[in-house]
């Protein structure tokens, strides 16, 4: 396997387990980088980071919450709506790397291809969100945080893990025998909100149709394979903003058909 | 053959409500469900919450489950162990699947590691979302931290298995609270069995406990005869009907109750007293 054709995939466990790494050092040995979880952080014990999306939560409850929280959650926001894009599902979050795991061994045991497919919407994730803070302002909880495999698995490996670690293999065994993609390009509301946030995000996949030939083996990776519509017919940007930035269409992709690359709104209008 | 096409399709009104109504079900299946498990998962009534919480049912909704409170509680400088140089285990836990409190909210468990009381509050500090409220433990007055406000529950004696009110000398909850000889004074009384020897009773001052549990964890007993509960579980109210009339302070308590509150109506205040004195008890 050449380096090429894994770089970004390597470059993107090390963020994660990085990011997983630092924040567990940060409560075992006291390290000032990154302390906190990913609801909400202290980077440097100076600038507060937080979860846009439990923010929204925790505001629909009805209550006015610590400046702290909202000056994180405005910092992520404008950083992923500026730069990252969607980019916090396949470069950070924690359960990408159980539901990639999944999708591999979906393709190993040609699931696909013996299995019956399951077909659901790729917008349920977008009534998720609408439903999370209808409950969470009925129920008075953030409710989507009390049932989150992402803040599960992040806190299991900074404060230990419990009996919700059950709800991560869960999903992984949804992933690999029901729904190809099926939790985080299906139903995370978390992935949803970040790819309303980074849907003008300035660095984006760019495809070049003239090197294409049209081999496929970018959409047979790609977990949110609608937004490689172009491929081998126009040379554009991936455009929608499901698209989480991870690079492995870039990876696999022989003929140099696809790099990232700044959208240039400029020229584009 | 137009007939039968015209059964089959489906015209786009028609599919227009179809997928309105699937949708908008699914949605409040989804929604009742999910609305239902928060309620379940609502942390116990005997959680211990850290210093300064607001109000269970406001914690519950400001909380973000970060656990920065947690990191300052396990890395402050005083809890490193000498012989390891390693932090040792905090008084604050994050909550896990099964401890019967919110998922990812902070609670402690006096009995295996009880609060130390840190004059610099850095739990209360490092709380970014305001579920953890500094006004609550800053002194007016000074404008300055007081960890005399934490109140975080009030101690309990279960007098039938405290062995000091059995007439055994011990005053290990009394030499262990942080607030000796204010939140637990020991009342001192004669022991008739034997005639010649005193009870040392262990008495827990409401104004002063904070509920940090150290005297739980010192109690000498199996199971701890003192022991810390939340003041809302553990604490009665007299109500304003009862006033101590010897004591100023206690009198301003009820001082902006209304006239209309002066006196009870109910069911009863309608009879005459010599007709409700003697119509017994109804059940």
């Amino acid at each position: 396997m050449r380096w090429s054709n894994i770089k970004y995939l390597v470059f993107r466990r090390v963020v994660q387990l990085g990011l997983l790494f630092l924040y567990a050092m940060g409560n075992y040995y006291g390290w000032r980088v990154l302390q906190g979880d990913l609801s909400a952080s202290m980077l440097f014990t100076a600038i507060p980071l937080s979860d846009p999306f439990a923010t929204l939560q925790i505001l629909s409850t009805g209550v006015m919450v610590g400046t702290n929280v909202l000056v994180g959650a405005l910092i992520i926001s404008l950083f992923y709506g500026i730069v990252g894009g969607r980019a916090f599902c396949s470069w950070v979050c924690p359960v990408n790397m159980v539901t990639d795991l999944a999708a591999w061994l979906r393709r190993k045991l040609l699931i696909d291809k013996i299995g019956r497919k399951i077909w659901i919407s790729r917008n349920i994730r977008y009534y998720v969100i609408v439903i999370a803070l209808i409950v969470s302002a009925f129920s008075g909880m953030a409710v989507f945080e009390i049932v989150s495999p992402i803040t599960i698995l992040n806190r299991g490996v900074i404060f230990g893990f419990g009996a919700g670690a059950g709800l991560i293999v869960a999903i992984f065994l949804f992933d690999l025998f029901i729904v190809k993609n099926g939790w985080c390009g299906h139903i995370c509301p978390l992935g949803g909100m970040h790819s309303l946030i980074g849907k003008n995000s300035v660095i984006r996949v760019k495809h070049n149709s003239d090197n294409c030939t049209l081999c496929m083996k970018c959409k047979e990776v790609c977990p949110e394979v609608q937004v490689l519509g172009m491929i081998g017919k126009r040379s554009e940007f991936v455009s929608l903003k499901e698209c989480t930035n991870c690079g492995r269409c870039v990876d696999v992709c022989d003929d140099d058909a696809l790099d990232f690359n700044l959208r240039n709104f400029i020229k584009n209008s | 053959m137009s007939e039968k096409a015209k059964k089959v399709t489906i015209s786009s009104r028609r599919r227009f409500f179809t997928d309105v109504a699937y949708s908008g079900g699914l949605g409040l299946m989804g929604a009742l469900l999910w609305g239902g498990y928060a309620d379940k998962a609502k942390s116990s009534p005997l959680t211990l919450r850290p210093p300064a919480a607001v109000e269970e049912e406001d914690f519950l909704k400001l909380c973000i489950k970060c656990g920065l409170c947690a990191e300052a509680c396990v890395n402050r400088p005083a809890n490193i162990d000498k012989e390891t140089g390693r932090a040792k285990p905090g008084t604050l836990k994050m909550a896990k699947a099964g401890d019967k409190v919110t998922i990812g909210t902070p609670f402690f468990t006096p009995r295996d590691v009880p609060c130390y009381m840190c004059d610099d509050i850095p739990c209360v500090v490092a709380c970014p979302s305001g579920a953890l409220d500094v006004e609550k433990v800053t002194n007016k007055e000074t404008g300055e931290l007081d960890f005399k406000m934490m109140n975080m529950g009030i101690a309990v004696v279960d007098t039938n298995s405290c062995i000091a009110y059995w007439g055994i000398q011990c005053d290990a909850c009394y030499r262990a609270c942080p607030l000796m000889d204010d939140a637990i004074k020991l009342v001192y009384d004669r022991n008739e069995r034997t005639g010649k020897h005193a009870f040392l009773k262990p008495m827990v001052n409401m104004h002063s406990c904070t509920g940090c549990g150290l005297c739980e964890l010192a109690c000498v007993t199996e199971k701890a005869a003192i022991f810390v509960q939340p003041r809302e579980i553990a604490l009665g109210k007299p109500g304003d009907h009862y006033v101590k009339g010897w004591d100023k302070k206690d009198q301003q308590r009820v001082a902006n109750r209304a006239e209309s509150d002066l006196t009870t109506h109910d069911k009863r205040s309608e009879k005459k007293p010599e007709d409700y004195l003697n119509m017994g008890v109804e059940y």
